[in-house]
């Protein structure tokens, strides 16, 4: 599902976000990204998700170059195989939970209607089928970032990228967003999820580090 | 490799209008003032267009009703620069040549002021004239009575006068009754008739009219008419006016004055429309200020949901999809400020219109104008900011909270 081989990336300042990593994860994969602030995680996440492109190195996703695709077929690749969810959740507000779930559809060339029948069958999955018509300030933290995660996953992408999902939730929801990507997970998703939470990363069945743009340690036991 | 079987999807049209419309719904304060200015400036351009063509059909409907086959002689100067006189015969001769339908006169009948009442000093004239006038001569002229009766045979010889729409009002007349008279040259007159305005023989509306044996017998007329009108067949106007000095003063053709009262009032409609232009360039300024309203709002929309852009691209917006949205919201900005402003400056040339008693006109070439001007603005306002939205790295747009 997701090939780097030595990956770096130097951003314009300088400053060498990730230096040489190369990294396999299978489909069907849940593998938790740790590391200290400024290790380049986030930027490793970009790259996965084909938001950024490597300074050098090579990038698969999903069986695709991605140095072979243009912008509009990465955004294609994006709108078909890659789902993402984001600390900030990133939901329109005003907007109630179905139509920021089905808009995560918009780009995937589905019509209207269908996608918002897609949103209300992800909805129901996710646990906030009595959500639906709720904006996003009508939202806990949890319930938004559930929906966040329907939005992701409304498609049915193959790789499921989350950049600190639980950052800023209490420890109950994060444990049910948590529950949530694992539970997509057995449904057959590949999950790749950053996290600065010892125990959630801990609880994960691949752990991988980073420190200073580098792989530090992979960890495939329970425990650090 | 793949690279070829993986292809972004287009967007409905239907998702190009409601991406558009999300600023337009989360800032919709923001968004009705900047469609405002393109508001204000469409209604400017259209209402100025609306008021000067329904002045110019109110013109061409005068026009209509009133012939453009007029034409009157008057005395010119002489050659020593003297007030020239028409030949008593004008009329007849006038009314002589072939195409001439019909042909009546007025005579100014000098020192003859008018007054309402004898308490006037002398020295008022009102700016009114004493008129001996033909019986004939609301058929030539188009005169139209607002009430009262014109002269006939008999009241053309009695102390009878029909006072032009100005002068009754000046006099402070308001209806013809055979108690109700003026002072004309010192002698009393019952009013029985008031004409309304006369656009085609202006001089009627300061006048008093009275009858031309009454003019000679009473008030010393000397009979030499001062305006004389004719109408012709419409194709020979040109013909008849070629000939018309020279046969009402064949001793001195180049005293005579000829004019088509019609002519003067096309004149004063193309002095209008060079303001009417002027106008419009201030509309237009109107709508660019407008235009840079829309583009302002544009590039703080922008800058506002960078986030919003980068979860867009995450989610598989491609560079043209950011732009379409972009552009869509500007165009339907522009497109509300342009509909709002058509239908002011269209309800505007209707009161305006109403005010004036002219046919409120607006042409559809305004509305089509207004549209594409609106559009361009849209586009021009939007493109800068959709480019450079489009171009956005989706990790920088997302790196913003
Ligand atoms: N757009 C950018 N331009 C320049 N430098 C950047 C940019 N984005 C990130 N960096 C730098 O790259 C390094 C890695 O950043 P990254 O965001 O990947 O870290 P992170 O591991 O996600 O940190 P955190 O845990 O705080 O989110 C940091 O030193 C950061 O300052
Ligand atoms: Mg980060």
């Amino acid at each position: 599902m997701i090939e780097l081989t030595n990956v770096t990336r130097t951003y314009a300042g300088g400053v060498t976000a990730l230096a040489g990593v190369s990294l396999t994860v299978a489909a069907g994969e849940l593998v938790a990204v740790t590391g200290p602030s400024g290790s380049g995680k986030s930027t490793l996440l970009h790259v996965l998700g084909t938001l950024d492109r490597p300074t050098s190195g090579g990038v698969r996703i999903a069986g695709y170059d991605v140095a072979a695709l243009s912008d509009a077929g990465l955004s294609a690749l994006r709108a078909h195989r890659i789902g993402f969810v984001f600390q900030q959740f990133h939901l329109a507000g005003g907007t109630t939970a179905l139509d920021n779930v089905a808009d995560g559809l918009l780009y995937t060339g589905l019509r209207r209607a269908e996608r918002r029948r897609r949103a209300e069958r992800v909805l129901h999955r996710v646990g906030l089928g009595h959500r639906m018509e709720h904006r996003p300030h009508e939202l806990s933290g949890g319930e938004r970032q559930r929906v966040a995660v329907a939005r992701a996953v409304a498609g049915d992408p193959p790789l499921l990228l989350a950049d600190e999902p639980t950052g800023a939730l209490d420890t109950a929801s994060g444990a049910a967003v948590v529950e949530l990507l694992r539970e997509l997970n057995g449904a057959g998703t590949t999950v790749v999820v950053i996290t600065h939470e010892r125990e959630l990363a801990a609880a994960l069945p691949r752990q991988v580090r980073l420190r200073d743009g580098r792989l530090e340690h992979e960890g495939t036991v329970h425990g650090t | 490799m793949r690279a070829e079987d993986i292809h972004p999807a287009g967007l409905r049209p239907g998702d190009v209008l409601r991406g558009g419309a999300v600023g337009l719904r989360t800032r919709p304060l923001r968004a009705a003032l900047s469609a405002l200015g393109i508001a204000i400036g469409i209604a400017a351009m259209v209402a100025v267009v609306g008021i000067s063509s329904s002045s110019r059909a109110d013109l061409d409907r005068t026009l209509d009703s009133l012939g453009t086959n007029l034409l009157t002689v008057s005395p010119g100067r002489t050659m020593d620069g003297g007030l020239a006189k028409l030949p008593a015969r004008a009329e007849d001769m006038v009314a002589r040549i072939g195409p001439v339908a019909s042909v009546s006169a007025i005579g100014r009948v000098a020192d003859a002021n008018v007054y309402r009442t004898d308490r006037i000093p002398a020295a008022e004239t009102g700016g009114l004239a004493a008129y001996a006038v033909r019986t004939d001569l609301p058929a030539a002229t188009g005169a139209r009575l607002r009430d009262g009766t014109w002269l006939n045979a008999a009241t053309a010889r009695h102390p009878a006068v029909v006072l032009g729409a100005t002068a009754a009002e000046r006099l402070g007349v308001g209806r013809a009754a055979p108690e109700v008279r003026v002072l004309v040259g010192g002698q009393w007159f019952t009013v029985v008739g008031i004409l309304q305005p006369a656009p085609l023989a202006p001089e009627l509306d300061i006048g008093a009219l009275v009858g031309w044996p009454a003019a000679q017998d009473r008030l010393g007329f000397d009979g030499h008419a001062t305006t004389v009108y004719t109408r012709s067949a419409d194709a020979a106007v040109e013909d008849v006016r070629s000939v018309l000095g020279a046969t009402a003063n064949p001793a001195a053709p180049n005293e005579v004055e000829v004019s088509r009262p019609s002519d003067a009032l096309a004149a004063k409609r193309a002095a209008g429309e060079a303001f009417t232009r002027l106008l419009l360039g201030v509309g237009a300024v109107a709508l660019l200020v407008g235009g840079v309203g829309v583009a302002n709002t544009m590039v703080i929309s922008v800058l506002e949901r960078l986030a919003e852009i980068g979860l867009r691209r995450a989610l598989g917006a491609t560079r043209g999809h950011i732009r379409t949205q972009f552009l869509a919201e500007s165009l339907l900005l522009s497109a509300l400020g342009g509909a709002a402003g058509a239908l002011l400056g269209a309800g505007v040339t209707a009161s305006y219109a109403a005010s004036q008693s002219w046919p409120p006109v607006v042409p559809v070439w305004t509305l089509a104008g207004a549209l594409a001007a609106t559009l361009a603005t849209g586009t021009l306002a939007g493109l800068y900011p959709a480019v450079h939205a489009g171009r956005l790295p989706p990790t920088t747009a997302l790196a913003t909270p």
